[in-house]
């Protein structure tokens, strides 16, 4: 449907192709359904949880510092609208995580949790071969907290709500299970590209 | 966010529908009301807000997301408030084009852990930084009809008294109701002897509006506090909430967007 005497003023072409209904974003805007975390570094620590909820490995501040870093160039897409190209960040892939936790056979789904109860689930696939990372640096600086610091969740091929903020750890699951908006009826993957929002999409 | 159990039922239509605008209402001298009939109407909650997708001949399509002005009580239409960015795309569109008559593409309702219904009570702590007032106004008219003896202060945070969106329906609901009290932030233009507050919302202002609401209603359950506003706003009165030591359980947020 052509909307009567619309023809966009937001014209700027993407010098890349960006997912449909999406707009170009210089800033970097805040979506978070509650307040903003603050963690100190002296009481974060990160785990990964078997599907039986056993302890596959946990790490405090220093001990995930030490791990293998690294660094990715990205495209990100928010859910509202909005994509911001050209982010850089810098973690430890969840491959090398797997590694330093001796798993080498993850179950197929996952689900990352936050500090302050928030919660997204993802196919393992998609964080794996560098496809995720707990990142802890955003532009070459520390992840500023209202942007999910000291570390989140970045799976860029997805839209960022599946990137976890102030993320505390994942579990293993062998069935996919929706996390928090996606049981208010977001999608369950989530792929910008074709636009799968909500359910049905 | 920790303990709001999310409700699997509240899945939002994914279909795009076309609603036709009915009415056009001037608010301020920067933002306006559009009620929208809708083709195919379904129910909402207090809180929810609607994507709009606008379509140039080109095919070239922009989207943004407006909360719900009006209570679910009125089944089929929706009030959306647009206020006016300037140097925007799409809310510059509603208020330079957008005439009754018109069509718009909306789906919707969409949007979950800010919201109110009856049987979350109160007492009600509703913070609103500029155009965030929108989905607290639904929240307050749905509260006066479905629960009225459900206490609520609203603290509104506008740059001037000409910045004041439902002014008439705040004043009534401020004077008429024993259960609501509206307090207003004015941060940068204060009439002749405005007697409100003349600062941005910090802890002490919060500290204040929740003694006062807990005296109103003279028993000591937790209030809910809902905040809504561009993302500065919203950071704010968040960690202020936080600061004077409420519980992050209970806080729900809504972020607009930037911070002019
Ligand atoms: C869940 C949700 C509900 C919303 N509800 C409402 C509502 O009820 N009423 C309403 O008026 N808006 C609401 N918004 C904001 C709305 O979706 C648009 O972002 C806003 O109308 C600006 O769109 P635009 O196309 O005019 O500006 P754009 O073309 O998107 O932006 C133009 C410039 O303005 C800046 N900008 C964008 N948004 C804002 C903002 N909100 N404040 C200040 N600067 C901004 C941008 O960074 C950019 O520099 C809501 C947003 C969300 C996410």
């Amino acid at each position: 449907m052509v909307t009567r005497g619309f023809f966009g003023r937001r014209r700027e072409t993407p010098p890349r192709p960006i997912p449909p209904g999406q707009y170009l974003e210089r800033g970097f805007p805040v979506l978070t359904a509650g307040p903003t975390q603050r963690v100190p570094l002296d009481q974060w620590s990160f785990v990964l949880v078997g599907a039986e909820g056993e302890p596959l490995g946990e790490w405090n501040w220093e001990q995930f510092r030490s791990l293998p870093e690294t660094e990715i160039h990205t495209d990100i897409h928010c859910v509202t609208k909005w994509s911001k190209l050209d982010t850089t960040w810098k973690g430890v892939t969840i491959d090398d995580l797997l590694t330093a936790a001796g798993v080498s056979d993850p179950s197929p789904y996952l689900m990352a949790f936050s500090y302050g109860g928030y919660t997204t689930n993802l196919p393992t696939w998609d964080v794996l071969e560098g496809r995720g990372m707990v990142a802890f640096e955003f532009d070459g600086q520390p992840i500023a907290a209202e942007h999910g610091g000291p570390a989140r969740l970045v799976v860029p091929h997805l839209y960022f709500w599946k990137s976890a903020k102030w993320l505390r750890g994942i579990r293993f699951m062998p069935q996919d299970q929706p996390g928090f908006w996606e049981q208010y009826g977001y999608h369950m993957y989530g792929d910008p590209w074709k636009e799968q929002r909500y359910w049905g999409d | 966010m920790g303990r709001l159990v999310p409700d699997p039922t509240a899945a939002p239509a994914t279909t795009w529908q076309s609603a036709t605008v009915e009415r056009v209402a001037v608010e301020t001298y920067r933002a306006k009301t559009f009620t929208l009939r809708l083709a195919e109407p379904s129910p909402f909650r207090a809180g929810q807000h609607y994507d709009v997708r606008l379509t140039a001949p080109d095919g070239y399509q922009a989207q943004r997301s407006y909360s719900i002005a009006s209570a679910p009580d009125d089944f089929g239409r929706i009030d959306l408030t647009v206020e006016l960015i300037p140097d925007g795309e799409v809310s510059p569109y509603f208020h330079e084009v957008v005439e009754p008559g018109d069509l718009l593409e909306v789906r919707g309702p969409i949007g979950g852990p800010f919201t109110w219904t009856p049987d979350l009570a109160g007492p009600l702590l509703l913070l609103a930084g500029g155009s965030g007032i929108v989905p607290l106004k639904s929240i307050l008219m749905h509260r006066g009809l479905a629960s009225p003896d459900t206490p609520a202060l609203l603290l509104y945070s506008a740059r001037g008294p000409e910045d004041i969106i439902y002014r008439k329906f705040l004043d009534s609901a401020g004077r008429r109701n024993p259960s609501v009290a509206v307090r207003c932030a004015l941060t940068r233009r204060q009439p002749p002897g405005w007697i409100g507050y003349d600062r941005r919302v910090d802890p002490a202002m919060l500290r204040e509006c929740i003694d006062e609401l807990m005296t109103m209603h003279g028993n000591d359950s937790v209030p809910l506090s809902y905040a809504c506003g561009p993302t500065g706003f919203v950071e704010a009165a968040a960690d202020a909430l936080l600061s004077i030591g409420v519980d992050e359980a209970t806080i729900r947020t809504e972020r607009f967007g930037p911070t002019q």
